[in-house]
C-alpha cells in the first residue's frame, strides 16, 4: 500500500557543539552564536520515514517545519535525502510559542495538508527537550500515538508493527493506522544527502526567503521548475485561531534560568581487584546509579 | 562535523582551476541536457556549484562514516565465506552511504544514470574518501574501471552494464596472475569461444585482485592461442550473476585491511569481449591503468593529508621539556616538509585530472561528431600532457605519501609505533601506493621519454614566462636554474649513449623533472592564494633545491666505468 506520510521536523541551535558565547549574559540561548542544524531525531525520524517509501512504491514524504524563513533550510535537507515536498509554517505570529501553541499550529497545518497515514518526528528537540509536541499533536489531531519508536518493522493491512525503547528493554507493537511516531535517537541514522537530489533541489526556497523585488540568480528556473517553490504558510493559510498561536496562545512562562556548572569531583582510582570491583558495584546500587 | 573537503580549503583552490571553464564546457556539450535531466546544470556556475555541493557530500560522509569506521574496517578485515567475500561490517556501511549518496558512476553521462561529472572532481572525492580508508578508497574507486568499458564497449554493453555501476554495483580489473605482474605481457589466463553458446569462456587463475569478488569484472585474458606476448590478450567483461568465478583465497596484507585482494579461479566463466581482440593490453589496459593511476595518486594525497593532520595534531599536543614538540624545529622542520610535499603533490595531481579532463572530453565528442581541426589539435596537446602527468603524479605521490607517514610517525615518537593511534595505520596503507598499479620503478619507465624528447622541459620553460606574484619571482628565478641543472643532466645521459647508463640515471632524471614541474605548480597556486600557498611555496622550492642538486650531482658524476659497482648478477 501507498502510505502518506508527515515528517514533523525542527531546526535547532546546535547546543552539542557550544562554544563560551552560547549564552547571553541573560542566561537565555545565543541563537547567533551557534549554527542551526536540523534536529538530530528529527533525522532519524525522515530516516524511517524514507524507508516506508522505499518499501511502499508510490507513497509520499512531506516535510513540515515551524520557524523563520530559514528553517527552510530543514526542508531543503529532507529534500535533499528524499523527502517529496515541503511545507514551511512561518508567521510572526508564530513566534514565541511554547509547546501547545506549536504542536496547535502543527495540527492546524496537517487538517490542511489531508489526514496522513502516519506522522512520524523525532523524540524531543536539542533545545528544549521537552518530548511534548509529537504527543500534543497528536491528541489535537484525535491519533493514536507510539512513542520512542527505534524501528519500523512492517506496515500492512492498515497496521504498523514497531520496536519501541522501554526501561531495560524494548517492546514490540502492532497499532492501526492513521498514526503518529516519535522516534528515538538510537534508531538508523539518517541517509547522506543525495548527489542528484541536492543538484535538482538547491534552489529550492519558499517565498519568503526570496528578494521582495524578484531579482534573483536563476529567476525564470522558479516558473519552469514548481518543485523549486516550498509551501509557505501563514496563520490564516491554515484557518489558525490567533489566540491559539505564538506567545498568545503559550501558557508555558521562564520563571527564571540558571547557570549550571558542572565540576569535576575528587577522583578515586579503582584497581582491576575482585574486591574494587565489588566495592563500585554496591556503591552503585546504594545511590540507584543502577539497579 | 569533520569534513574531508570543507576542512581543507586546498581543495576548493585546485577544485577553481580556470582550465574548469574549458572542461565544463566540453563535459556538458554547452548545457544542452539542462531540459531533459532536473539535476543537470543550466550554466558554468551552476555546474561548479553542483561539484562543489557534491565534494562537500563526499567530505562529509568520509570524515564521519567513514572515519569513524576504520579502525574497525581495519582491525576486521574482510571475510572469506566459501568461494566468496563478505565485506567488513564498516565496509558495508560505507558502500551503502555512498550508494545512497548517489556517488557511483560519477563520471557517467546522464542517460546511464551517471552524474556527468568530470575526472576532476571524481579524483577530488577519490581523495576524500582515501584519507578516511584508503582501502575502502580502492572499493568505490574502481568504479572508473566503467569508464574502460563507456570508451570500448559497444552500446549493447552500455546499455546493459553502465547503469548498474551507477546504480552501486562494484567492479574488479582482474590483470594480474601469479606469473604475470608487472609483465602482463605474461597473462595465461585462457579465453576460448564457446561456438555452441556464442559466447566467451574463461578459464585459469587470477593472483592480488582488488575487490575481486564484484559485481562486474574486467578480466584481462589470451584469447589468441598459440601466441605469448601482448598481442594475443583481450579484454573481457565478466558478470557476477552469470558465476564461474569462485574466490580462493584472500591476502593478509600489511595495509589497506578493508580492501579484499583476492585469487579467483575462473572455472569456464562465461564472459563477453570488449572491444576488438588482440586489443586488450595494448589498447584498453593502458587506459585503464592510466585511469587507475590518477586513482593511486589521489589515494596517496589523500593518505598525506590524514597523516599530516594526525602529525600536526600530535605535535600540537604533545609536550616534552615544557613546551609543546611543535616548537622544536627538527619537529617542526619535518611537519612544513610534509605539508609542501602535500600541496605540491596535490597540485600535480590536479593540473593532470584537468589535463586528462580536456582530452578525454574531447574524445567523446568525437564519437558523436567530427572534431574541428583546432579541438583535434587541443586533444592532442592535452593527451600528450596527461600523459606525460600521470606517471609523476602516481610515482611521486606515492613516494611522498610513504616519506610523509613515515615523518608524521616520527613525530608521533614511540606512540607512533604503537596500535593506538590511526598514524600506523596510514603508514601501512601508505606503503602499497608506491608498488600497485605500477611501481615506481616502472612509472619511471613510463616518464622517461618525456624527458628525453624533451616534453618536461618544454613544460618548465613554459612556466618560466608564466605571470606570477611579486613575491614568487625570486622562486620562480630559481626554478630556472634548476631547470638548467636539469637540461644540463639530460644532456649527459644522452651523451653517454648507454642503455645501461640511462637506465640507471632515469629515476634521478624523473625525479627532477617533477620537482621543477611541482615548484611551477605551486608557485601558480601562491601567486593566486598568498595566504594558502606561499609557505609551501618556499619550503618546497628550498627542498627541491637541495634535491635537484643531489641528483645533478649523481648524474654528472656517474661514469660508464663506474656501471660495473652497481651490476649485481
Amino acid at each position: 500500500m501507498s502510505l502518506k506520510i508527515v515528517v514533523l521536523a525542527k531546526q535547532v541551535p546546535d547546543t552539542r557543539n557550544v562554544g563560551k558565547d552560547a549564552m547571553t549574559p541573560e542566561g537565555t540561548v545565543n541563537r547567533a552564536a551557534l549554527p542551526a542544524i536540523f534536529n538530530p531525531e528529527d533525522l532519524n525520524a525522515l530516516e524511517q520515514a524514507l524507508r516506508l517509501k522505499d518499501e511502499h512504491p508510490g507513497s509520499s514524504v512531506s516535510i513540515l517545519t515551524m520557524g523563520p524563513p530559514r528553517a527552510t533550510d530543514v526542508i531543503r535537507e529532507g529534500l535533499f535525502r528524499g523527502a517529496d515536498n515541503g511545507y514551511l509554517l512561518t508567521d510572526r505570529a508564530f513566534a514565541g510559542a511554547d509547546t501547545l501553541a506549536t504542536s496547535y499550529a502543527l495540527s492546524m497545518a496537517i487538517r490542511k495538508m489531508g489526514m496522513p497515514d502516519i506522522i512520524i518526528g523525532g523524540r524531543q528537540a536539542i533545545d528544549g527537550d521537552t518530548a511534548q509536541v509529537g504527543p500534543q499533536v497528536a491528541q489535537k489531531l484525535d491519533l493514536n500515538q507510539v512513542t520512542y519508536v527505534t524501528a519500523i518493522e512492517s506496515v500492512k493491512d492498515g497496521k504498523i508493527t514497531l520496536v519501541r525503547s522501554i526501561d531495560g528493554g524494548i517492546e514490540r507493537v502492532e497499532a492501526p493506522l492513521p498514526i503518529l511516531l516519535t522516534v528515538n535517537g538510537n534508531a538508523a541514522p539518517c541517509r547522506p544527502r543525495n548527489a542528484k537530489l541536492v543538484m535538482k533541489y538547491k534552489r529550492a526556497t519558499a517565498p519568503m526567503e526570496r528578494p521582495a523585488d524578484g531579482q534573483m540568480p536563476y529567476a525564470e528556473e522558479y516558473e519552469k521548475k514548481p518543485y523549486l517553490t516550498v509551501t509557505q504558510w501563514s496563520v490564516a493559510d491554515v484557518d489558525g485561531d490567533l489566540a491559539q498561536c505564538g506567545l498568545a496562545g503559550s501558557p508555558t512562562k521562564v520563571k527564571a534560568v540558571q547557570n549550571i556548572v558542572f565540576k569535576a569531583k575528587e577522583s578515586k582510582r579503582l584497581t582491576g581487584s575482585e574486591a574494587d570491583i565489588e566495592g563500585l558495584v554496591k556503591e552503585l546500587l546504594e545511590s540507584h546509579t543502577i539497579g | 562535523m569533520a569534513n574531508n573537503y570543507t576542512d581543507h580549503p586546498e581543495l576548493r583552490f585546485e577544485m577553481n582551476h580556470p582550465l574548469m571553464k574549458r572542461i565544463v564546457e566540453l563535459k556538458e556539450r554547452g548545457f544542452a541536457e539542462k531540459d531533459a535531466y532536473d539535476y543537470a546544470p543550466i550554466d558554468f556556475d551552476d555546474a561548479m556549484d553542483n561539484y562543489d555541493r557534491v565534494l562537500d557530500i563526499v567530505g562529509e560522509i568520509a570524515g564521519t562514516t567513514i572515519a569513524d569506521n576504520a579502525e574497525g574496517v581495519d582491525l576486521e578485515g574482510p571475510h572469506h565465506v566459501g568461494d566468496r567475500v563478505n565485506y567488513a561490517s564498516g565496509t558495508d556501511r560505507n558502500l551503502d552511504a555512498m550508494v545512497k549518496a548517489g556517488m557511483n558512476g560519477m563520471t557517467m553521462p546522464r542517460r546511464y544514470k551517471g552524474l556527468n561529472f568530470p575526472i576532476t572532481p571524481y579524483t577530488m572525492c577519490a581523495e576524500l574518501v582515501a584519507a578516511s580508508d584508503a582501502g575502502f578508497g580502492n572499493i568505490w574507486s574502481l568504479q572508473d574501471c566503467i569508464e574502460t568499458l563507456y570508451e570500448f564497449g559497444d552500446a549493447d554493453q552500455h546499455a546493459r552494464f553502465i547503469p548498474r555501476v551507477c546504480e552501486g554495483e562494484t567492479m574488479s580489473m582482474d590483470l594480474t596472475e601469479p606469473d604475470a605482474g608487472s609483465d602482463l605481457q605474461s597473462v595465461m589466463l585462457k579465453a576460448t569461444f564457446d561456438e555452441e553458446n556464442n559466447c566467451w569462456r574463461l578459464n585459469g587463475v587470477k593472483r592480488f585482485i582488488t575487490n575481486g569478488d564484484a559485481h562486474l569484472h574486467l578480466v584481462l585474458a589470451r584469447s589468441e592461442e598459440g601466441t605469448t606476448d601482448g598481442r594475443g590478450l583481450s579484454m573481457f567483461i565478466y558478470d557476477k550473476r552469470d558465476g564461474g568465478v569462485n574466490v580462493r583465497r584472500i591476502e593478509n596484507k600489511l595495509g589497506i585491511h578493508g580492501s579484499p585482494t583476492c585469487e579467483l579461479v575462473y572455472k569456464n566463466a562465461k564472459a563477453e569481449l570488449v572491444g576488438d581482440r588482440k586489443m586488450g593490453l595494448i589498447k584498453y589496459v593502458m587506459a585503464l591503468m592510466n585511469g587507475a593511476r590518477l586513482g593511486i595518486a589521489a589515494q596517496s594525497v589523500g593518505i598525506s593529508q590524514a597523516a599530516y593532520n594526525e602529525g600536526l595534531a600530535y605535535a600540537r599536543d604533545r609536550e616534552q621539556f615544557g613546551k609543546a614538540i611543535i616548537n622544536f624545529p627538527a619537529v617542526a622542520d619535518m611537519l612544513a616538509t610534509i605539508k609542501a610535499k602535500l600541496d605540491a603533490g596535490r597540485a600535480l595531481l590536479y593540473q593532470c585530472a584537468r589535463y586528462v579532463d580536456i582530452y578525454k572530453a574531447l574524445d567523446d565528442i568525437s564519437r558523436e561528431r567530427k572534431l574541428t581541426p583546432e579541438e583535434r589539435k587541443e586533444q592532442k596537446l592535452y593527451a600528450k600532457l596527461a600523459d606525460s602527468l600521470t606517471p609523476l603524479a602516481k610515482g611521486m605521490n606515492s613516494e611522498y605519501c610513504n616519506q610523509n607517514t613515515y615523518d608524521a610517525l616520527q613525530i608521533h615518537g614511540g606512540s607512533g609505533f604503537m596500535m593506538d593511534y590511526p598514524i600506523q595505520r596510514y603508514a601501512r596503507d601508505a606503503r602499497i601506493t608506491s608498488i600497485y598499479e605500477g611501481t615506481t620503478q616502472l612509472q619511471v619507465v613510463a616518464a622517461i621519454r618525456y624527458v628525453t624528447n624533451g616534453s618536461y622541459l618544454a613544460q618548465m620553460r613554459e612556466f618560466e614566462q608564466a605571470e606570477c606574484s611579486e613575491a614568487m619571482k625570486a622562486i620562480q628565478a630559481r626554478a630556472k636554474v634548476m631547470a638548467d641543472k636539469f637540461e644540463e643532466a639530460v644532456a649527459r645521459v644522452k651523451e653517454a649513449a648507454d642503455q645501461e647508463y640511462h637506465d640507471l640515471c632515469a629515476r634521478h632524471l624523473v625525479e627532477m623533472a617533477a620537482d621543477v614541474i611541482m615548484l611551477h605548480l605551486l608557485i601558480y597556486n601562491a601567486s593566486a592564494d598568498a595566504a594558502l600557498f606561499e609557505r609551501s611555496a618556499r619550503v618546497y622550492a628550498n627542498f627541491v633545491e637541495a634535491e635537484i642538486a643531489k641528483h645533478h650531482t649523481f648524474v654528472m658524476n656517474l661514469t660508464t666505468e663506474s656501471l660495473a659497482d652497481y651490476r649485481q648478477a
